[in-house]
């Protein structure tokens, strides 16, 4: 019977288990900041308070963030097939 | 070579119905804070978990080579009745704890009706007690506090970042997000359980010399296999789906959505690394990790205190069942049939009881979570198998 604990490995697991985690959560959640933001610029937009240029560059920074989380899922799937 | 026929035709049935309850009762891990939050309907998804899990099966048969990933000794001592006898505990299990509404790990369940099986038809030195303790119980212990962690950790950010938006477009992100989170959780279930069934027939098959050493899954196997999970995915063990979507904590999609992330990170991680940990327990450690992160930061310890009894339970529980169960089928056919037999009444008057309050689709977002009374009437835990021997 052997008992090898590998401790470093297990750390390493759970360290970037949470980094990964909190990062996607964080990107997505930036995202959707983004996309609430470029609602409330096309509703000023529609009332001719700003032009549309705030709007389209909330719309980028969003497709941004949803497609760092999109590779991220990619990459997870690449796991789950491995 | 009459008995031998039998017993393997028995374990490969026995083991698509293990699959079947793996399935419904691991609906929950990837759908329940989904359905919880509204983010999907009932119906949809145990429909879309279903689909997941029958694609997965396909996707890897990496770990269908192996049925135990060295916690029991192959070489020496799994022949069929002991798989069989450890199916049988894990069976038993699994229902016992689905009828309760309770979230136990499916994979300790296998593991522990292994170990047990293994102990009393081979003796102590069959079990590799090292990888026992490294692979299984250490994971076990870690996984949830990572996840509940990362859970945490994620729904404070999340709440933080999108304090300045509007909650309607916020709440809708996190659902939409939420269906992504819980389909990566759904596919990865379905490789890695799926991946166990086809492993225990496809050993079976070569115990008996039915198929060569070293042999893949023949394609009957893994259809059959992605096909149990699935079946019993879409039936959905919505006992189950209640107490971790309503019975931990309140969730609200941003809590919902990195619960999930966390749950679907670590499941990631920790297989790429080897460790066999329980995609239940993970689930429900970011389930708690999302309830305390969240702006009520509130969690219901009665239900998680019992949780984890049962989590403690789940090894020894299945090794006993499946202790007794490999006694009696080691004595020959009839003791197959009489394990069968207990197996089929087992689970028929579980599921008798279950009928008494059932939880399904329409009803399993209500909020009161009152466990299944277990009633005066025996009910088939290790007792009842001790008589039918």
């Amino acid at each position: 019977m052997s008992m090898s604990i590998k401790w470093a490995a297990l750390a390493e697991t759970a360290g970037v288990s949470f980094v990964v985690t909190v990062a996607t959560v964080a990107v997505f959640a930036l995202g959707i900041l983004a996309l609430s933001r470029r609602e409330a610029a096309q509703e000023a937009a529609a009332t001719g308070t700003t032009g549309s240029g705030t709007a389209n560059l909330a719309l980028a920074g969003a497709s941004v963030c949803f497609a760092a989380c999109a590779s991220v899922v990619g990459y997870g799937l690449f796991l789950i097939a491995g | 070579m009459e008995h031998i026929t039998f017993l393997v035709a028995v374990v490969i049935i026995t083991a698509l119905a293990f699959d079947f309850t793996n399935g419904f009762h691991d609906t929950a891990n990837a759908m329940a804070t989904s359905i919880a939050t509204g983010a999907l309907r009932p119906k949809v998804a145990v429909t879309i978990a279903a689909v997941l899990n029958f694609a997965g099966a396909f996707l890897s048969v990496k770990v269908a080579t192996t049925i135990s990933g060295g916690i029991v000794n192959e070489k020496v001592g799994l022949q069929p009745s002991i798989i069989f006898a450890a199916l049988v505990g894990a069976i038993l299990w699994n229902l016992l704890t689905w009828l309760r509404g309770l979230p136990s790990s499916s994979s300790h369940a296998l593991y522990g009706g292994l170990i047990g099986a293994t102990i009393v038809g081979v003796g102590l030195n069959g079990v590799n007690f090292g990888v026992v303790v490294s692979k299984i119980l250490i994971p076990a212990v870690a996984s949830p506090i990572v996840a509940g962690l990362a859970a945490w950790g994620a729904t404070k950010l999340a709440y933080r970042i999108t304090r300045g938006g509007r909650e309607t477009t916020t709440n809708k992100g996190f659902k939409t997000g939420q269906i992504f989170s819980a389909s990566l959780i759904s596919l990865a279930h379905g490789t890695n359980d799926a991946q166990k069934t086809m492993g225990i027939i496809t050993l079976t098959l070569v115990s008996v010399g039915a198929l060569p050493k070293g042999a893949l899954p023949p394609t009957w196997v893994i259809v059959s296999a992605g096909a149990a999970i699935a079946i019993g995915t879409y039936m959905g063990g919505w006992r189950i789906i209640r107490s971790m979507g309503k019975g931990l904590t309140d969730i609200q999609p941003p809590q919902g959505f990195s619960s999930e992330a966390a749950a679907a990170t670590v499941i990631l991680t920790s297989s790429h690394m080897g460790y066999g940990l329980s995609t239940t327990q993970v689930c429900s450690g970011g389930i708690m990790g999302a309830g305390l992160g969240g702006p009520k930061a509130k969690v219901h310890w009665s239900m998680a205190r019992r949780m984890l009894y049962t989590w403690g339970l789940t090894l020894p529980a299945a090794a006993t069942v499946a202790g007794l169960a490999a006694f009696v089928a080691d004595q020959g056919t009839w003791g197959v049939v009489l394990v069968g037999a207990a197996l089929v009444i087992g689970s028929g008057a579980m599921w008798m009881l279950s009928r008494r309050q059932p939880v399904h689709a329409d009803n399993v977002n209500d909020t009161d979570v009152t466990p299944v009374e277990v009633p005066q009437a025996p009910i088939p835990t290790p007792a009842t198998t001790t008589v039918a021997a």
